[in-house]
């Protein structure tokens, strides 16, 4: 179905779910810039980078409080319908997703000056960069798809993150291989672990973020379906 | 927007246990075509909001409903209204009786200038439905009650009826339709003159009412259709454009101009 969304008979409520969508648009774009220094900052060792992650996080706390009531206010003022319910609705649900994102971010930045002292014998560095450039794509992925009602986008998203659970799983046995060759290294494996689960749950977010598309576009609720539901769902007409 | 080429209804139009049945039904004002082969099914028991633009011909479907239409000369209805399977529109029909089984209330409350109790018992009366005044108290009371508006009245029933408020008298002509022991009801925007407490206890009324009544409603309230009906019919240019289960009519549309329609981008 064609969706305009500069139709409305009421421009100021063109404006509106404009307003809200170029903000997410923005929350988006500020918290996957986190992600990818944190990324940067675990990898080189950056512990300036990683302060500036931490402190960061407040705006995009303020962001979400910010988006989040301008969608109240839609919802209050204009009771939208059909695409309009559901656009708000799904930016609704999003910024909640990006603001767990952010969270996940910020803690790979704690993480990260934890283990400063000793990165130049980090473990699974690969994996974690690996994942991590993997991950930044998926939330670019899930928001481009997002402003272009791109369905197929949204389901390579999803397919991406099957990718990332299954890099997961494998930096796990590397590390526990790690762990019981020198119980020495536990103490800095336990904060690898505690990174890598960060970067395994930021692929699930930018996977949320896509179902969301999903809703947006076809109307299908698809939150907790296989991929194979989903993909049948988003080409049904 | 012009009138769509071999227009086809979208969504469900039929349904399993239907009271009323439209087919291909078509009405023209004189030379001037207003509907367009609409077919519809209104089940029993349900509440079936018609929404659409103004002059989308809603209104006049409903009309067609208990011939309404046939006040007006030039007004002729082509194609078939079954109620229980019986053409309404048949020559052996008579419309008095029609009328009584298919009741109506209109955008603005009605009374008659009488008193409260005379203007329920007015019907009752003409269809011979009460043997003894006994039977026209009981007619009388029932009805207020299922209205929900006894217990404000009970005390001046021969005070006139049109001393009440806007939704009492609203009210008292659902109670005036309902005294004739009707199987349908149709309403043509029955809220549209009242404030919004008066507009919740109708809307609650017609809830209750479903249990013995099928009720065919025309608002221009989105918010109204989407709260009372079960189902919902699009209407547009005197098209039914599309029917559908009225949480999915809202959330999501099958017709680009049912979408465009109740997310306010014409209307």
């Amino acid at each position: 179905m064609e969706m305009n969304f500069n139709q409305h008979i009421s421009g100021q409520f063109n404006a509106d779910l404009e307003a809200i969508r170029n903000h997410m648009m923005g929350m988006g774009g500020l918290v996957e810039r986190q992600v990818a220094n944190a990324i940067e900052a675990i990898c080189s060792g950056d512990t300036r980078v990683a302060d500036d992650v931490i402190r960061r996080e407040d705006e995009v706390d303020k962001m979400e409080v910010t988006i989040d009531h301008e969608c109240t206010q839609i919802l209050v003022r204009r009771q939208p319908a059909a695409s309009d319910l559901r656009m708000v609705l799904a930016v609704s649900r999003v910024v909640r997703d990006l603001e767990r994102i952010g969270d996940e971010a910020s803690k790979i930045a704690i993480h990260t000056l934890e283990v400063a002292d000793n990165s130049s014998n980090q473990l699974c560095q690969q994996a974690m960069r690996y994942m991590g450039a993997e991950v930044v794509k998926m939330i670019s992925g899930a928001l481009d798809a997002f402003a272009r009602h791109d369905v197929d986008g949204a389901i390579d998203v999803v397919r991406n993150d099957k990718l990332v659970d299954q890099q997961y799983a494998s930096a796990l046995r590397e590390l526990i291989t790690y762990m019981m060759e020198d119980p020495r290294s536990i103490g800095q494996a336990i904060n690898i672990l505690w990174i890598l689960r960060a970067i395994e749950r930021i692929g699930d977010h930018a996977r949320n973020i896509s179902e969301q598309v999903i809703y947006l576009v076809k109307g299908t609720d698809v939150r907790h379906s296989s991929l194979t539901e989903i993909e049948e769902q988003a080409h049904k007409e | 927007m012009s009138i769509i080429e071999n227009h086809k209804t979208n969504g469900a139009a039929f349904c399993e246990n239907p009271k009323l049945k439209a087919r291909n039904v078509g009405v023209f004002y004189g030379e001037k075509q207003a509907i367009f082969d609409v077919s519809l099914d209104i089940g029993a028991n349900e509440v079936i909001a018609l929404i659409g633009p103004s002059g989308c011909g809603k209104s006049t479907f409903l009309r067609c409903l208990n011939r309404m239409n046939d006040t007006i000369d030039i007004c002729h209805v082509s194609g078939e209204i079954l109620l229980d399977g019986e053409n309404i529109y048949d020559t052996k029909v008579d419309v008095v009786p029609l009328r009584a089984r298919v009741g109506m209330v209109f955008q603005k409350p009605n009374p008659f200038p009488k008193s409260i109790y005379d203007n329920i018992a007015y019907g009752p009366r003409i269809h011979g439905l009460a043997h003894s005044r006994v039977d026209l108290d009981e007619i009388v009371e029932k009805s207020l009650q299922r209205a929900g508006l006894w217990n404000e009245v009970k005390d001046r029933l021969h005070s006139p009826g049109t001393g009440l408020s806007g939704g009492q008298q609203q009210r008292l002509c659902i109670a005036r339709t309902i005294a004739v022991d009707p199987e349908v009801i149709l309403m043509d925007e029955p809220c549209s003159a009242l404030d919004p407490i008066a507009t919740a206890k109708i809307e609650e009324l017609i809830d209750e009412l479903r249990e013995n009544y099928t009720i065919a409603i025309v608002t221009h309230s989105m918010q109204q259709a989407a709260r009372v009906s079960q189902r919902t019919a699009y209407f547009h240019l005197g098209q039914l454009i599309e029917v559908n289960p009225t949480d999915q009519v809202f959330t999501t549309p099958e017709h680009t101009l049912t979408e465009a329609y109740i997310t306010g981008r014409f209307g």
